[in-house]
């Protein structure tokens, strides 16, 4: 695309122009149908808490972001990860720890970073020694798992009055009750998102009240999604994937594979830090069973079932299989999810999402064209 | 010396535990290249066939264990047949669509490895439904040995031999007999040993069995000393993984160096210092194996043999 050349650049407005930069091999949706259809969804989730559970999607929202951040690592960079949790859970304990020393609105804030830094951080060095130490790919899951394993054996074992951080105890299986109320800003000027609604009445639907804390995760998770799309359509982006398809070929051409691996896989634990701050935050709660192996493992099932090559399937397969396994409250439920992931993986190994995007563009098209070569949509993914 | 004799009845247990849970991984991961993280499950449905036998059929301990090991052999199989290698569900779509709808899992790595957790969510939650959250025990046979103020359960002990001898059946099975020759054949180049007359697809589906009916048996030598609970093969998987990564290709040989080094490092830090910086030291040995022996000890082993024979 050259966007760069002066003669294209006049001819295209202002919103093509936009519109490029999220657009490329690695994302579907290229369509002016589909930014339609983004904005209408959006809208939709906006106006939700006037008729549903507001509440319970922004959990799902939050977790969303969870699971974007091990399509990254894992559906754009080849590096499967069962360790996202344990940069989620220590962004959730460092938040907690953090804000409950210092529960002023500077302080909170304050947390909300450190949490956020904790899971990169963490990921940074697990990162680093697995990395530049040349474990190579399925060996980098089993330790990823592994790690989860231990955080899990450690924070049920911190019960004690030892375990305490300040006047933060970090609980064992007990967990981190208490945390103060998500407050953003500085001592004056500061806002609080939980606990805070504010009353709305629309006239035919009636009055109800709406969570500020709902619209802050919304914004940041289709702040999220798009600045990811930014980056995996980038130059960068497509040495996330060429180190996924190939690392030796990528090497080949000179590019550092162990430094993207890297730092893809810091951004990555950044990102679910901060899904572990809000989940911390919209719980006001924090235990050890977000590092339980079942735990760590949903952002797997989300991402393989939505399709891992995919942003937005790694958000709708999140906000659907959780929708699923909360109505499903039951013992049948973990069978069912079981026995989701084991037909998507066998029958549809790149996902819900791809899938019906190739349907989509296939009855768009018609039988005829469809699979051409020329076939303007993102499904002529870089293979080898 | 009591001390000296703890620390060694210890590392027995240690390298008992490690050698029985990593040994039917082994197999799958390191022969046949599948992650299978139903390795726990495995492990459980040998320790709930093993317990129910004895419990409800009143079958003899021996018996039970080796039924354990067999029924879990069997559903090994199955599994093999139906997801792994995907053979029945494809007869039957070549019978009804004229096309394959599943792609074997063979050397995709981390698609195998998220299709069998789907497994272990469902054999766990199955387990759950259809028998509770826990069953009842069978007793830990042979009574303790004492010496000094301190007795040790005689099973425990009886438990390493059989590592030990189950250790040497595999490396016999594989080395000295007609199918272990014919396997090693199918997994080291699959095309060459179909020339010479291997049945490949059955040479998969039995070496996966093996590998199941070896993982049912730990469960069913465990059965008398571990809570019957859904959740019981979580507490091998560590274990299981980590002494797989450090043990190399050489799936006997690496098991047991690998059982060996760790055991004596799980015993030694569990001795000092507790259960859980045991498991912690454990993991670090981990890392630090990877850091420097990418290839796990027995890849290691091979390096220097092929320096020797270069310099020689």
């Amino acid at each position: 695309m050259s966007t760069d050349s002066a003669t294209g650049e006049a001819n295209r407005s202002l919103a093509s122009r936009l519109r490029s930069r999220f657009e490329g091999p690695n994302t579907i949706g290229e369509s002016r149908g589909f930014w339609v259809g983004f904005v209408v969804a959006v809208a939709a989730l906006a106006v939700y808490p006037a008729f549903g559970d507001g509440s319970q999607l922004s959990l799902f929202m939050v977790l969303a972001l969870l699971g974007l951040s091990l399509s990254i690592v894992w559906g754009y960079s080849g590096v499967l990860s069962f360790g996202q949790v344990v940069f989620f859970g220590i962004g959730a304990y460092t938040f907690g720890v953090v804000s409950i020393n210092f529960a002023t609105p500077g302080g909170i804030t304050a947390a909300v970073v450190a949490g956020i830094a904790g899971g990169g951080v963490s990921a940074a060095i697990l990162g680093y020694f697995m990395f530049y130490g040349g474990v190579r790919d399925v060996y980098v899951t089993i330790i990823t798992l592994v790690s989860t394993i231990v955080m899990h054996t450690f924070m049920a074992q911190t019960a004690g009055s030892e375990w305490a951080i300040g006047e933060a105890a970090l609980g064992g299986f007990n967990g981190m009750p208490d945390i103060p109320v998500l407050t953003l800003g500085v001592e004056g000027a500061s806002y609080q998102f939980m606990y805070n609604p504010f009353p709305m009445r629309v006239i035919g639907i009636g009055s109800f009240e709406i969570s500020p804390f709902y619209y802050l995760v919304l914004l940041l998770l289709v702040g999220t999604y798009l600045g990811l799309r930014i980056l995996v359509n980038s130059d960068y982006g497509r040495v996330m994937v060429a180190v996924r398809e190939d690392e030796d070929r990528t090497e080949m051409f000179g590019y550092n594979v162990t430094r993207v691996k890297f730092v893809v896989f810091t951004l990555g634990g950044a990102l679910a830090g901060l899904s572990g701050v809000l989940y911390a935050a919209r719980n006001v709660y924090i235990d050890p069973t977000v590092f339980s192996l079942l735990f760590a493992t949903l952002p797997v099932i989300w991402v393989s079932i939505g399709g891992r090559k995919s942003l937005l399937g790694a958000v709708v397969a999140t906000l659907a299989v959780e929708y699923l396994r909360i109505s499903m409250a039951g013992e049948l439920a973990l069978v069912l999810l079981g026995t989701l992931l084991l037909v998507t993986i066998l029958v549809l190994p790149s996902g819900f999402v791809p899938w019906l995007h190739e349907q989509l563009v296939e009855t768009r098209l018609g039988p005829g064209e469809a699979g051409g070569a020329d076939a303007p949509d993102a499904s002529s993914e870089v293979s080898d | 010396m009591v001390n000296g004799i703890n620390l060694a009845l210890q590392f027995l247990d240690s390298f008992a535990f490690i050698v029985l849970a990593a040994a039917g991984l082994a197999i799958i991961f390191g022969i046949m290249g599948v992650i299978n993280l139903a390795h726990g499950e495995f492990i459980l449905i040998g320790a709930y066939t093993a317990t129910l036998a004895v419990t409800q059929l009143g079958l003899p301990l021996v018996v039970a264990m080796l039924v354990g090991g067999l029924v879990t052999g069997l559903f090994g199989i199955l599994t093999e047949r139906v997801i792994i290698s995907g053979a029945w569900p494809n007869y039957i779509s070549q019978q009804t669509l004229g096309r394959d709808i599943i792609e074997p899992l063979y050397d995709r790595l981390a698609d195998s490895m998220v299709a069998t957790f789907g497994l272990s969510l469902i054999l766990t939650q199955g387990a759950r439904i259809r028998f509770g959250n826990s069953i009842d025990q069978i007793a830990t046979p042979f009574g303790a040995i004492s010496y000094g103020e301190f007795s040790y359960s005689t099973y425990r002990i009886v438990l390493a031999g059989v590592s030990i001898g189950l250790l040497l059946a595999t490396y016999y099975l594989f080395t000295r007999t007609d199918f272990g020759m014919r396997a090693r054949a199918t997994i080291q180049d699959k095309e060459t040993a179909q020339a010479m007359g291997v049945n490949t697809d059955r040479m998969y589906m039995l070496t996966f069995g093996f590998g199941s009916a070896l993982a049912g048996l730990t469960g069913a030598l465990f059965a008398p000393v571990i809570t019957m609970q859904p959740t019981l093969g979580d507490q091998f998987l560590v274990e299981a993984f980590v002494a797989v990564v450090v043990g190399g290709p050489s799936v006997v040989l690496g098991t047991a160096l690998s059982g060996g080094v760790l055991g004596a490092i799980l015993a030694t830090f569990s001795n000092l210092y507790g259960t859980f910086i045991g498991r912690i030291a454990l993991l670090v040995a981990a890392l630090i194996a990877l850091r420097f022996l990418p290839d796990g000890i027995t890849g290691f082993i091979e390096q220097l043999r092929q320096r020797r024979q270069e310099s020689d």
